[in-house]
């Protein structure tokens, strides 16, 4: 078969973005993110489980800054899974498939990342304190 | 019997339902029961973190030693990690085209979460039962 050698869609170095799309990646890389999570949860439980030394020592790693940018972004990866999952499952009772109700409720999602994760860390800053 | 389109499948396997793929809908079913399950599992998880930011060892043991604690604790566990697996299993298979090596992955991506669910469930029991 002879192909011609036009580029292909979606030629994404000139293909404009879009909310639909990037929400639709973002589902996919935060998942695999949260993946790491899930293993990051393991090790906190399992820590705890070993003893109070491997526990001081896992609590000291998420109190420093690689611990605590971890922590943000796992929190951010949770809410926004969260939210589009629930978009997800939403759409799989065949509803909400219209393009402005699909715009709509990605826009919500996004709002709804947000102030999540806000009122999570404000919660759990203010907890710290304690 | 009144097939009123020309179809290659056989009546038996129509009636299986299970498609060319031999698997049906049995990736999708489980990944949206997990998903639905992980709704409120992890809705309890971040206000039950959010409560121990801050608290000492002694304080997370009490907290396993609550049944309820427990419980939800290793299904967030065993749902996390299924839930991880269906959907890891889909970005391998989109992603890595050969064959060797899509399987391998796929092979030590389902190892590795049998084992980080194994070692999260005993820490719970651990946790709940001794301290």
């Amino acid at each position: 078969m002879i192909s011609d050698p036009r580029p292909l869609s979606p030629h994404l170095q000139i293909y404009r973005w879009q909310l639909t799309s990037v929400l639709s990646i973002l589902h996919r890389a935060t998942g695999i993110a949260l993946s790491v999570g899930a293993i990051l949860l393991v090790c906190w439980i399992g820590a705890a489980a070993d003893g109070p030394e491997p526990f001081a020592a896992f609590q000291h790693f998420m109190a420093s800054w690689l611990g605590l940018l971890l922590l943000f972004g796992w929190s951010v990866a949770l809410f926004y899974h969260l939210c589009n999952g629930i978009r997800h499952l939403w759409w799989d009772t065949g509803r909400g498939l219209e393009l402005k109700s699909v715009y709509a409720t990605g826009w919500t999602v996004v709002a709804a990342t947000g102030v999540l994760t806000v009122v999570a860390w404000i919660a759990g800053l203010s907890q710290w304190g304690h | 019997m009144a097939v009123t389109r020309a179809s290659m499948r056989s009546p038996l396997g129509r009636v299986f339902g299970l498609g060319s793929a031999k698997e049906g809908v049995e990736h999708w079913w489980k990944q949206r029961i997990t998903a639905i399950a992980l709704v409120p599992l992890v809705l309890w998880f971040v206000i039950a973190v959010i409560g121990l930011v801050g608290a000492d060892r002694t304080a997370l043991v009490a907290w396993m030693h609550n049944p309820m604690s427990a419980v939800f604790m290793i299904l967030l566990i065993v749902a996390s990690f299924w839930h991880a697996a269906l959907g890891l299993q889909v970005v391998i298979e989109d992603y890595i085209h050969g064959e060797a090596m899509r399987l391998t992955v796929l092979i030590v991506m389902r190892l590795l979460c049998v084992l980080f669910v194994v070692r999260g469930i005993l820490a719970v029991l651990k946790l709940a039962l001794a301290g």
